[in-house]
């Protein structure tokens, strides 16, 4: 036990001597969480929007006027001809293009219907997709509203169509804030990915140093020397955590429904995976550039397999059963749970037990990998 | 018998290391491994000190063997890697209190077997390991490997990259370990240190060529070696190989040295061949062997 607190307290040391190391442990995720969780929207805004109005008639700009209202839309410009706005598509400057044929409005009267030409800029296929919905949203809506003025012009006694409004009510985040949903994702990200790197580095630094080989011609016991070198980091998890919590809390105003000591429990043995994977990694490679690079494969995969920033449900099924393995997914999962739903640990169990399984999993590999002798 | 090889070998994928290596270091003897850089002097001590597995043979320290009790090794060795391999942001004191303190034991406890050492360090105890002089760093490192007071010590190449006066210094503080009833294995490239040893083996290519006193291993060489000097050395070295009964030739010094296949050498026919050949300044006189010598004609 002695000789545990003793690593500790070096272990410590060594951190907070490195002058370079300590900005990078407390500074960079605090500075990556504030401007990911502002940056990292979902929300498509700005399109760059043009038109070309062979018309001119007034249902044609009124048409247009409902683009200039929305708040997604920048319009940009009209243009004269589809060739001209073609060649501004090609250089990047507009995004989407509208085409109101000739004898828009007269064939909407006479004939009940007309045709619109839309081109969006699909090169990022998912905004355009995005950005498509928006469009036909305005436009439907623009349409509904034509239908009853042109049923109204033509007879008044006509009966008015039927339409069903739905009203969405969104549960647990009812505004639709994207920052309360990304906010403890991020947060998520950052305390895996710190502890994951250091971890990883920390061991196969003695090792690229030599001091790795004086220790191991010392007495000193497996378990002593791994809990040693690893419980620092699992401190420093938790520090990280609770800076993340509290900048989640005071800037973003992220609710906290649940618990925060259930959060902090969870935490406490997801850091246990997270450090074994570090462990493995350490183990296993030579040089920290070795090591750096393994858990660089290892962070950007798991990050991006977490349903994070794409949605599980829509991965083909092999890669939904290779997310199983993600242990991100769990804590992202958990995190919001707990946050935003108000979760109690019945709710969490299944997620709970999965992460205590890896735990004991993953450190049994991880000490019976690490080697005193080759 | 303080350490015992029998027949050790080891190869990493293919490349032989170490090639049925056998040895003894009696008790408090002052053992050198004597060898140029890659002839397996570190293997040997990675095999001895359990962080290496040989391939074959058995081989024990201080009556424990290397592989079943390791763990005894591991308590009653002191072992001082090539490479300076104490924790650099770390202060002196706190570098040797934290070796202390995973051997289970404390500075106080054995200061007395460090007390020489440490004396000269301690004006610098709260300065970091990484900013001391490179004689300064091994003499921590050496303070370090002895604060459990082990029965063996190890030293891999202790006075590579030391200065020659720091090196003599090590030396002397080596013989006084050795009477404090150490028993001492070390390595070391350099030819001149090895005559400070009680008995030296010399290793090239993974195995053991001779294994005896300094003196002995002088004494019992037969050849005679003279040392010949001229203004243009280069020249001179091209010449001499050239030279109908020579044996060897090879830059000492500043000067050449020369053995010849013929027991009886007439430097006069040598010294009119070399004249014949433009030289100029020729000297030739009888030079005493050296390890180095020996080193050379194995």
């Amino acid at each position: 036990m002695k000789t545990i607190l003793f690593i500790i307290q070096k272990e410590f040391r060594q951190i907070f001597r490195n002058k370079a190391m300590l900005p990078i442990i407390f500074v960079l995720p605090m500075i990556q969480l504030l401007i990911l969780s502002n940056a990292a929207s979902f929300e498509i805004k700005n399109i760059k929007f043009s038109y070309i109005d062979n018309d001119h008639s007034v249902t044609s700009r009124e048409l247009i006027s409902k683009f200039q209202a929305s708040n997604y839309f920048n319009v940009i410009e009209s243009f004269s001809s589809k060739k001209v706005a073609d060649w501004q598509m090609q250089t990047g400057k507009v995004d989407v293009i509208l085409e109101i044929p000739n004898h828009f409005e007269r064939d909407i009267i006479k004939e009940n219907g007309s045709n619109l030409s839309v081109s969006i800029n699909a090169i990022d296929g998912a905004a355009a997709g995005v950005e498509s919905v928006y469009i036909s949203q305005i436009i439907n809506s623009y349409n509904q509203k034509i239908q009853t003025q042109l049923y109204q012009y033509n007879e008044a006694s006509y009966i008015r169509p039927v339409n069903i409004v739905t009203i969405p009510s969104f549960w647990y985040n009812n505004t639709l804030n994207y920052k309360t949903f990304m906010v403890p994702g991020i947060l998520v990200l950052l305390v895996t990915m710190l502890t994951l790197f250091l971890s990883s580095m920390n061991i196969v630094r003695e090792k690229e140093m030599g001091t790795l080989e004086q220790i191991n011609v010392t007495p000193i016991r497996k378990y002593q020397f791994i809990i040693g070198k690893l419980f620092p980091f699992w401190v420093l998890g938790l520090v990280i955590l609770t800076v993340g919590l509290t900048i989640a809390k005071v800037v973003f105003s992220v609710p906290i429904l649940g618990s925060i000591g259930l959060i902090y429990f969870f935490t406490s043995i997801y850091l246990l995976v997270i450090l074994g994977i570090g462990l493995i990694i350490s183990n296993n490679s030579d040089t920290q550039q070795q090591a750096m690079f393994i858990a660089w494969f290892f962070s950007v995969i798991f990050i991006l397999m977490s349903g994070l920033f794409t949605p599980i449900e829509s991965m083909p099924q092999w890669a939904q059963n290779l997310t199983l393995l993600n242990p991100i997914l769990y804590f992202v999962e958990i995190i919001r749970m707990v946050m935003l739903k108000g979760a109690t640990f019945s709710d969490i169990s299944r997620p709970f037990f999965i992460i205590i399984f890896y735990a004991f999993a993953l450190n049994g590999i991880a000490v019976w990998t690490y080697k005193k002798v080759n | 018998m303080s350490i015992k090889v029998q027949n050790i070998s080891k190869s990493y994928n293919k490349i032989k290391a170490v090639e049925a290596i056998s040895f003894e270091v009696k008790e408090g003897e002052l053992f050198g491994l004597i060898g140029p850089d890659g002839a397996g002097k570190t293997t040997i001590f990675r095999i001895l000190t359990t962080l290496l597995l040989a391939n074959e043979g058995t081989a024990s320290v201080a009556g424990f063997d290397v592989v079943k009790e390791y763990k005894a090794i591991r308590n009653s060795v002191g072992y001082m890697p090539g490479k300076f391999s104490l924790y650099q942001d770390l202060t002196v004191e706190e570098n040797l209190k934290f070796f202390a303190t995973i051997f289970g034991t404390t500075i106080e406890e054995n200061f007395d077997l460090i007390k020489d050492i440490y004396i000269q360090i301690e004006p610098f105890k709260a300065r970091r390991a990484g900013a001391l002089s490179g004689g300064m760093k091994q003499k921590l490192a050496l303070c370090c490997a002895l604060i459990h007071k082990p029965k063996v010590l190890f030293l891999d190449e202790p006075t590579t990259g030391v200065d020659p006066v720091s090196r003599k210094e090590f030396w002397q503080m080596l013989k006084r370990l050795q009477q404090k009833g150490i028993t001492i294995l070390v390595s070391t490239p350099y030819m001149d240190e090895a005559a400070l040893c009680d008995r030296i083996a010399l290793i090239q290519k993974g195995s053991i060529l001779k294994i005896d006193s300094p003196e002995n291993i002088i004494k019992k060489y037969d050849k005679i070696i003279y040392d010949i000097k001229a203004k243009n050395k280069h020249q001179l070295i091209l010449d001499l190989k050239n030279y109908p009964s020579q044996y060897s030739v090879f830059a000492f010094g500043e000067c050449i040295h020369y053995i010849d296949k013929n027991s009886v050498f007439n430097s006069t026919d040598l010294q009119n061949y070399l004249l014949e050949k433009k030289h100029m300044e020729i000297e030739i006189s009888v030079s005493n062997p050296t390890i180095e010598d020996v080193f050379m004609d194995l």
